[in-house]
């Protein structure tokens, strides 16, 4: 059976045909609408064209490689496959070393040689483009990582122009922002796969980057570096929006809490049992240990970009944080189904 | 007829015959581990001095008084060792047994003023990442100071029991390689603690 | 007592037909029978094995670790472990096979085959031999007591502070860790010093170093590396046990410490073990592909220096693991460019494979089968290192699975199917019996299908933004069918890997009887017996070329002799020779058994245990039994030719 195999393969893979496949197995990678619904895939997002350049040459470069080496493989493998079975060992003929294609091995190595120093080259000059933004940053944040959610201080020379929100960025389209990394506990990273590269948030340094938007949208983000139990729930979003919209928000994000919500029960109730942790800006809640709440509505996701932030999520998150977050810093509270719904309300103004 | 045969039949050393040993090669490479872990030791201390931006390094400069005797101590030390393995080579067993005894206790004497000078440090190992490094790095030097000492305690019994000659003292060459091991690695140590903070143009 | 003379001329005689001869030298050379033979054993062929099986074990239990996991990520937001568990799993998934399994395999062909390769009867330090596996097997328990109390070190194998510092980790989880892990680096290191000292000492005479098997320069070169590197990751885990239990401040930033200098340290060795994890495999392959291939190998010199360089290359490209941290763009660049320069030399050993199977005449073994799909897993595993090499782009794959697939594709590619190869080939030789090639050819499919089902998806995944160490993922990520596919594949390989023990345990028993040369291969271990004797070789061999046992086919002219040279049956002898050309120098004597090495190794165990419990007098008390078990051990020996004199 083998050898009617072994010959029919042979057989099949005409050069045409092989060709033909290669394509179609290279084509995969190229195909955009597949590839859409991955939130947090970067091949096809809106950060420096030229790293997106970059990363598809030296991916294709890398398929072409395998390619070329099975195929050289196979043949050199193929090319004795049919060749009569041999008697006993000892009578075996051995290659002598005078058939010794060392050129082949420097040929090679040659080869190899060229498209790595090119490789470099591109690699540096793309280093060298993106190691500063474009141009001079219009916005400024600062993001302290805790375990497990992003503090994001917006910056101004300007200290009333100075606010605080958490785990959602909004940024204006077409300008670069200065990030500054700094982080409360562990190691964390700042990903946001569809604007710009990794960086991490190490203790004790400040570290820099930038981003920039180059069309609206909202893009994911993940911490990228090992951190404890809930590394896997430590998500952020970047919302970039039109000059206008991001000027609505953050002033919006600058006023503090109205006082219509004095003395209401949802009120008391979070004073008794969230402002440990928790600020809402204008109130006594002053807490520096979670997030700040002010304007908790103005987002999309709550526990850092693990659960929608709607009615039915955020109640179940408040009666019992460690179901969703094992380990999260979030206590289960003790908490009754009146006073669940009553400080639900209150957190539903906070817009 | 095989490839040995071809040469003039030499007589060839039997057993652990001088540089032949294998327990020598052995201590060769054992430095060479070593002398690496100090590398390491050292680049932390570097690598925590360039980058402590905010504070002073070191928090004070360190007093030469008593490290600089205690190093000429252990410079002489080797010298003993040496004279002790130049006797063993000659058979000379008094040389022997007064080289690695002086070496022991130029050895013991180092130790003594090193822990003396740790007791008078104004910081301890908790006081900073400064502290932890001098008492670790300095600590580590003295441990292998210390498991020196042992060796050539071994030396020195088996030296007075008479197995050591001018045929067979691998041992007695061993155990002075790696006396003058920690010897070199001393210099490193005191260059880079010792010295580096009045280079760096502090007064 | 015999006397030793300070030296002598030794005899050249014939080996062939002295069964007296034999009978002489097994007297001296074999391990008595019973419970004492076998604890005290220094024979590097016993040792050998047994590190190769327990390194075997330790791939089962990492394999374990990871079936586990990839239940647990099959399908999104599953429940099947807590995130705690998770992390404990896939911390000692990465532990144990990096450092367990993946070097004590290759160390453990190695201790049994260099003597052989290099023609001399034992390794440099034969008790040295001993003492490194005990130290290989007890802290490998060590570690693993820590699952006992269900604290299993859990920050990662990287092990980053501060979250392995002991406020964010109070428990004995990364105390396990550390401390396993320098009692390991003890066994490593006195390793590799033993196989320096062999592989440039004790050569058969005439085995110049460009006569070396390039198995041996696989082997040299990790050895040095390992001398130079293991400092450094035993210096960072002593220095973070010192951070947690003794208020040290090196990696604490609050207090002025810098939480870099791990990584530093850390990588500065952990680069350099990816190398040696992986050099010795690579040249396993380069040894015995032509032999399957009936030719030479293309290119040795060629070979060898790539070896060396790509070791030598090691050492400067630590920082491509900390490209996210934030240091200076000509820092960046300087390791980046280093990170894709090495990839030349790598090259060189697949062209000059490729060439050997090209001019050569295959023989489709499932040994020449592993190797050809080791072949393209090596390509796989080398090309998605390119990609990460250079900085902008390693910025998105850093720290997702496209690095998990890359790390695996050099692992279980570069180094496993290697191994596999190896134990194919090398089997008959160690047993006396060959493993059945059915079996092998149907374990080999599993495998290569199983790895390639299992670990290509994940360069997707990884390019589909998901990161690495992560107990679970939602559905909307896009990565749901991948991971299924993912875990299915590692079942796959698991069963592949199950068929290979079977044929293993069954060919033991009823596989074909292998002699001495079944490959008709051309190095000086298919000259002797399968298994070989106790001594190895009734005579020290002399060789004059690479492949001794195929001069006469070759047709070259070169005049090895493996059955006529020096006898050295004196006693338990064997010959030390010049590192460079190989010239006759020392008659060496060699140890007896002994249970010195065990007592020590126990003794030790008993000191890193007492550091684990902070008992101090105990430690104390450890120490000195240390002392003891070392001096008796080194204490000078007539028989060893250590005494000035002889007896009277």
């Amino acid at each position: 059976m083998w050898p009617e195999l072994r010959a029919g393969l042979s057989g099949w893979l005409s050069p045409s045909r092989t060709i033909w496949l290669i394509g179609a197995f290279l084509a995969q990678f190229y195909c955009a609408p597949a590839r859409a619904n991955a939130p947090l895939n970067y091949l096809f997002g809106a950060g420096p064209r030229n790293v997106s350049t970059l990363t598809w040459g030296v991916l294709t470069i890398s398929i072409i490689v395998v390619v070329i080496v099975t195929g050289l493989l196979l043949f050199a493998t193929l090319k004795s496959w049919n060749r009569p079975a041999s008697p006993a060992w000892k009578e075996r003929e051995l290659v002598p070393r005078a058939t010794n294609p060392v050129a082949v091995v420097y040929a090679g190595l040659i080869l190899s040689t060229a498209v790595l120093l090119g490789v470099t080259i591109w690699t540096m000059m793309t280093l060298a483009d993106v190691a500063a933004p474009p141009s001079k940053p219009t916005v400024s944040i600062e993001v302290t990582g805790h375990e497990w959610w992003w503090e994001i201080k917006y910056l101004s020379s300007d200290p009333s122009q100075i606010f605080t929100t958490a785990n959602e960025i909004h940024i204006p389209v077409g300008k670069p922002v200065a990030v500054r990394l700094q982080s409360a506990d562990v190691i964390h990273s700042f990903w946001v796969p569809a604007l710009s590269g990794k960086t991490d948030l190490i203790p004790g340094q400040i570290n820099k980057t930038w981003i920039l938007a180059d069309r609206p949208g909202t893009f994911r983000g993940q911490c990228a570096e090992y951190c404890g139990l809930q590394h896997a729930h430590m998500g952020l979003k970047i919302i970039a929006t039109s000059k206008n919209d991001f000027e609505a928000w953050r002033k919006n994000q600058l006023q503090s809490e109205s006082e219509k919500s004095i003395g209401s029960a949802g009120q008391n109730v979070f004073m008794q049992k969230c402002a440990v942790c928790h600020t809402v800006r204008g109130t006594r809640a002053g807490g520096r240990v979670g997030p700040d709440l002010t304007h908790l509505m103005t987002r999309t996701t709550i526990a850092a970009g693990t659960l929608p932030n709607r009615p039915g999520y955020l109640s179940g998150w408040i009666a019992d944080p460690q179901h969703v977050k094992p380990g999260s810093k979030m206590p289960r509270l003790q908490i009754d189904g009146q006073q669940l719904a009553e400080v639900r309300t209150y957190l539903e103004a906070l817009n | 007829m095989s490839l040995v045969e071809e040469v003039e039949p030499r007589r060839l050393p039997v057993g652990s015959i001088g540089h032949h040993a294998t327990g020598w090669w052995a201590m060769l490479c054992g430095i060479v581990t070593e002398g690496a872990l100090f590398g390491y030791l050292l680049f932390s201390y570097y690598y925590s001095a360039m980058q402590s931006h905010a504070e002073l390094w070191p928090p004070e400069l360190p007093h030469l008084s008593l490290a600089l005797p205690n190093t000429i101590v252990l410079l002489v030390s080797s010298g003993a060792i040496w004279f002790g393995e130049r006797g063993a080579k000659r058979g000379n067993a008094r040389e022997e047994l007064l080289g690695t005894a002086a070496a022991i206790i130029l050895g013991i004497i180092f130790v003594t003023v090193q822990f003396f000078e740790w007791h008078n440090k104004p910081f301890s190992i908790h006081s900073s990442a400064y502290g932890s490094l001098y008492f670790t790095i300095t600590g580590f030097h003295m441990a292998h100071v210390m498991v020196g000492l042992l060796i050539l305690l071994a030396i020195l019994i088996w030296c007075w029991r008479g197995y050591f000659g001018p045929h067979r003292h691998a041992y007695v060459s061993i155990a002075a390689i790696y006396w003058h091991f920690i010897d070199v690695v001393w210099l490193a140590v005191f260059f880079t603690i010792y010295i580096t903070p009045y280079l760096s143009g502090r007064s | 007592m015999t006397e030793i003379e300070y030296d002598r001329v030794p005899k050249v005689v014939e080996a062939i037909g002295r069964p007296e001869l034999s009978a002489r030298l097994r007297s001296f050379w074999e391990s008595k029978p019973g419970l004492y033979g076998w604890l005290a054993t220094v024979d590097h062929k016993t040792l050998g094995i047994r590190y190769i099986v327990t390194a075997f074990i330790f791939l089962g239990l990492g394999g374990i670790e990871a079936l586990i996991m990839r239940i647990q990520l099959a399908q999104p937001n599953e429940h099947v472990l807590t995130p705690e568990e998770y992390n404990q799993l896939f911390t000692m998934h990465g532990i144990t096979m990096i450092l367990w399994y993946a070097l004590p395999i290759l160390t453990g062909f190695s201790v049994y085959l260099q003597p052989l390769l290099l023609g001399c009867r034992d390794m440099a330090l034969p008790r040295l031999n001993a003492f490194t596996y005990w130290v290989f097997l007890f802290s490998g328990v060590f570690l693993y007591a820590s699952f006992l109390i269900g604290a299993a070190p859990d920050a990662g194998w990287f092990n980053y502070v501060p979250l392995a510092s002991i406020e964010q980790d109070p428990g004995p989880n990364i105390d396990f860790y550390a401390l396993a892990n320098i009692f390991l680096g003890i066994s490593t290191t006195l390793g590799g010093v033993n196989f320096i000292v062999t592989i440039l000492r004790f050569r058969a005479p005439g085995m110049s170093i460009n006569h070396l098997p390039i198995m041996s320069w696989g082997t040299l070169t990790i050895s040095v590396a390992s001398v130079l590197s293991i400092p450094a990751v035993s210096l960072a885990f002593f220095l973070l046990w010192m951070d947690r239990h003794f208020g040290t401040h090196f990696f604490d930033p609050a207090t002025g410490g810098q939480p870099l200098l791990w990584q530093h340290l850390f990588w500065l060795w952990g680069h350099p073990w990816v190398y040696i994890i992986v050099l010795p495999a690579l040249s396993m392959v380069s040894q015995a592909l032509p032999v399957c291939c009936r030719r030479p190998l293309v290119g040795y010199s060629l070979v060898a220096l790539a070896t060396v360089l790509t070791m030598v290359l090691g050492f400067g490209v630590w920082l491509h693991h900390m490209f996210a941290t934030g240091l200076p763009t000509m820092a960046l660049a300087f390791f980046s460019a280093v990170s894709l320069i090495i990839a030349i030399p790598s090259a060189v050993s697949l062209f000059s494979w490729l060439a050997t199977i090209w001019t050569g005449r295959p023989d489709f073994t499932t040994t020449f089968y592993f190797f050809a799909g080791f072949i393209i897993v090596f390509v796989i595993g080398g090309v998605s290192g390119f990609m990460t090499a250079s900085v902008p782009v390693d910025w998105q794959l850093t720290d997702t699975y496209f690095v998990v697939a890359h790390i695996h594709y050099v692992l279980i590619g570069w180094n496993l199917f290697a191994v596999l190869g190896a134990l194919y080939h090398w089997f008959p030789k160690m047993s006396g019996r060959m493993l059945d090639e059915t079996l092998g050819k149907i374990s080999f499919w599993f495998i290569f299908i199983g790895f390639n089902v299992g670990f290509f998806p994940m360069h997707i995944s990884g390019l589909l933004g998901m990161p690495r160490r992560i107990y679970t993922y939602s559905p909307e990520m896009g990565w749901s069918t991948l991971n299924l596919i993912t875990s299915i594949g590692s079942f796959v390989l698991a069963i592949g890997l199950l068929i290979t023990l079977v044929n293993v345990v069954r060919s033991l028993r009823v596989g074909r009887i292998a002699g001495p040369n079944p490959w008709d291969a051309d190095t000086l271990e298919w000259s002797t017996s399968s298994p070989p004797p106790p001594y190895n070789f009734a005579v020290i061999p002399t060789v004059a070329s690479r492949s001794p046992l195929w001069e006469d086919r070759l047709g070259e002219g070169q005049k090895s002799s493996p059955a006529r040279g020096f006898v050295l049956d004196q006693g338990k002898e064997t010959l030390g020779t010049t590192m460079l050309d190989a010239v006759p120098d020392v008659i060496v004597k060699m140890p007896e058994d002994s249970l010195a090495p065990l007592l020590l190794s126990l003794a030790l165990a008993a000191l890193f245990t007492t550091m684990m419990l902070e008992a101090w007098w105990w430690l104390a008390a450890s120490a000195i039994a240390i002392l003891v078990i070392t001096v008796a051990w080194l204490w000078p020996r007539r028989s060893l030719g250590e005494i000035e004199g002889s007896t009277s």
